[in-house]
């Protein structure tokens, strides 16, 4: 097999606070291949987006982090900013999930489509001018001639975010972290983005991280899934395997959480309690006081992923959820 | 089936922008029982938020009516409102901005109860009764909103409004704001209370599936008008205006099957301007020439009603074929 474009290991993010650090992100691993969409799912501060923005070293001031980040060979952790910014836009592009904010508001879209095309292709600005009009057609902005020239204001949320994406593509990234990229619009605009998504990576072999916390988003794009709570990976593995038979409490009461497609009136199972604030992280298994299966031994043992299945990690060593033959 | 606890007839809310007059709904018929949930739904701009807003008096209507048990909503204004009108509720989309992040909780809610002519006192007892109802612990009338999560406030909200004993309430996106499980236990709460209370709960939402679980009907909203409305199961188990079909064919399934959701090419026209003929007809795959010109209201269709007169006229042409 061959080396996947991202590899992350054992990543710990601690962040400030008032009272003393806090781990954020707390000996996560996971790997990307080349043309592959990977999901990373929970619920907000598991620490998902942390986990995004330290492959980009954008963290807050006074973050410390450790582990590995290797894209392609090269360890991320530890570059400088100049290196980092030949990287970032370049080799790593994010969409974020506000489309209000993404794009500069006085700024023609074509300005901000071109700028980094030519700032890391080195292209004319004819032909950043044409790429820019090309990929606004990729993301099927109608007149992207004279969609240039508009400003952010002049399109509808669910273009904006469409055009957000092409700023992001512009300068051929390899690896796409899309932070919620769909949470703030309309499902029709969504599956149209998540459509998007799905044949940029067949046509050009773009790596997707896919960070939300909507299983059914995940379901629909993502081939592999890792699901994380309080920082930590609670489970990960292939989509189909993870939704259709998921080990993981935790996964599960995502599941369950979920309205059923099927018609009727059973109420929603939702899970109990919220997940922990920074620097309140339960010991032993972080998930053990919101778990129906918890034991004594869930309260003092950390559990680790271990693999139990091809591609499938659980960290949960009751293991309440195995199919008994 | 009572009386509806609240009706809207031929509801039109403009705005003015840049000199021109922009109908947000344009002609809009709905009616709530008590005991029952009505979802608004539809793509962002389609007028769903501005129709719950007119239904509650914040928003002055171009034309039409909205009765609150039979007595004339009258829009928001510098007079205080009617007393007859404080049974008819808003739950706001944001928790983070919806509640005084300067006040306690209690005081938030005990408010309420004085605006009503209850004392302080009063007040204070019936928050903690009611922060009970919405399950939140006693302690949390002594706390300021910032020191609660996203789902909690939501709760907080909930409780603000019981505290005049609504018989509808309204809420706008009430969970779009809240993670997969919080959102789960607000839609349950909404739930309880409509079944206890006897509440007529108008909930417009985005999130399609919650609709499904929770809600009685669905009106189904495009470009400021009602496309199909009917019981729930029926509009979503078969629905039958294209608009309909498309939203529920956009539905991500979290089942590992790894189908794409289908796409509904094209963006929501702008309303000032709205196409000629059916509003829909730019984006319709069943579109025709007819439905260029020809503006049909709702009709009766298997159940429900839909505005859509190719499908209108397909299914009058399968009951006469029927012996």
């Amino acid at each position: 097999m061959t080396e996947p474009l991202l590899q992350v290991s054992q990543l710990t993010v601690a962040l400030p606070t008032r009272s003393g650090y806090h781990h954020a992100v707390d000996g996560l691993s996971f790997a990307v291949n080349a043309g592959e969409v990977v999901g990373l799912a929970g619920e907000s501060g598991s620490g998902k987006t942390i986990a995004a923005l330290s492959l980009f070293g954008l963290l807050p001031r006074g973050a410390r982090v450790t582990g590995s980040i290797r894209l392609d060979g090269t360890e991320l952790l530890g570059l400088g900013s100049k290196q980092l910014r030949a990287i970032r836009g370049r080799q790593i592009a994010m969409v974020s999930q506000d489309p209000a904010t993404a794009l500069h508001p006085i700024l023609p879209i074509g300005t901000q489509l071109t700028e980094h095309m030519r700032h890391h292709l080195g292209v004319s600005k004819a032909e950043a001018r044409s790429r820019a009009a090309g990929l606004l057609e990729t993301v099927r902005i109608p007149a992207p001639e004279a969609a240039l020239r508009c400003h952010p204001g002049q399109f509808s949320g669910g273009m904006r975010q469409r055009i957000a994406i092409a700023v992001a593509l512009a300068a051929e990234p390899r690896l796409l972290v899309a932070d919620e990229p769909t949470t703030a619009l309309d499902v029709t605009v969504q599956a149209g983005i998540l459509r998007l998504l799905d044949r940029l990576c067949r046509e050009r072999g773009m790596a997707v991280i896919v960070i939300t916390h909507d299983l059914g988003v995940m379901s629909a794009t993502a081939s592999r899934l890792c699901v994380m709570y309080a920082g930590r990976l609670a489970e990960a593995g292939p989509t189909a395997r993870l939704l259709g038979s998921p080990r993981h409490p935790y996964t599960r009461g995502l599941l369950d959480a979920l309205p059923h497609p099927e018609p009727g009136s059973a109420p929603l199972v939702p899970i109990g309690g919220s997940p922990p604030s920074l620097g309140r992280v339960p010991g032993g298994c972080p998930f053990h006081p919101r778990c129906r299966h918890a034991r004594p031994s869930c309260a003092t043992d950390r559990p680790e992923p271990e693999p139990i299945a091809d591609g499938h990690l659980l960290a949960c060593p009751p293991d309440p959820l195995r199919a008994v033959p | 089936m009572s009386a509806p606890v609240l009706e809207l007839s031929g509801v039109a809310v403009e705005y003015g922008r840049r000199g021109q007059r922009v109908r947000a709904v344009d002609g809009v018929d709905l009616t709530v029982a008590r005991g029952e949930v009505v979802a608004l739904v539809g793509e962002s701009g389609c007028g769903k938020s501005t129709l719950a807003r007119a239904a509650v008096g914040l928003e002055p209507l171009a034309a039409g009516s909205v009765t609150y048990q039979g007595r004339p909503v009258t829009p928001l204004g510098r007079r205080r409102r009617p007393d007859y009108l404080r049974g008819l509720q808003m739950v706001f989309q944001d928790p983070y901005e919806s509640l005084n992040p300067r006040r306690k909780v209690g005081e938030i809610i005990a408010d309420g109860v004085r605006l009503g002519g209850g004392s302080r006192a009063e007040g204070l007892s019936r928050a903690a009764e009611l922060l009970a109802r919405v399950g939140l612990p006693a302690t949390a009338a002594d706390s300021y909103p910032h020191e609660f999560s996203g789902g909690q406030r939501q709760r907080i909200a909930i409780a603000r409004t019981l505290v005049a004993r609504p018989s509808c309430l309204i809420a706008d996106e009430p969970i779009s704001a809240l993670d997969a499980s919080a959102q789960a236990q607000i839609a349950n709460l909404l739930g309880e209370l409509v079944a206890d209370a006897d509440l007529g709960l108008v909930l417009v939402s985005h999130d399609l599936s919650v609709v499904r679980q929770v809600a009685d009907r669905v009106a189904v909203m495009y470009l400021g008008r009602i496309v199909e409305i009917g019981d729930t199961g029926t509009v979503w188990g078969s629905p039958r205006h294209p608009y309909t079909e498309a939203l529920v064919a956009a539905i991500p399934r979290a089942d590992g099957a790894g189908v794409l959701p289908a796409d509904l090419p094209g963006d929501v026209p702008d309303p000032a301007s709205p196409p000629p003929g059916c509003r829909f007809h730019p984006r319709c795959p069943l579109a025709r020439d007819s439905c260029r010109e020809l503006d049909q209201r709702l009709a009766r269709v298997a159940g429900r009603e839909i505005a859509c007169h190719v499908r209108s006229s397909m299914s009058q042409a399968c009951s006469r074929a029927r012996p």
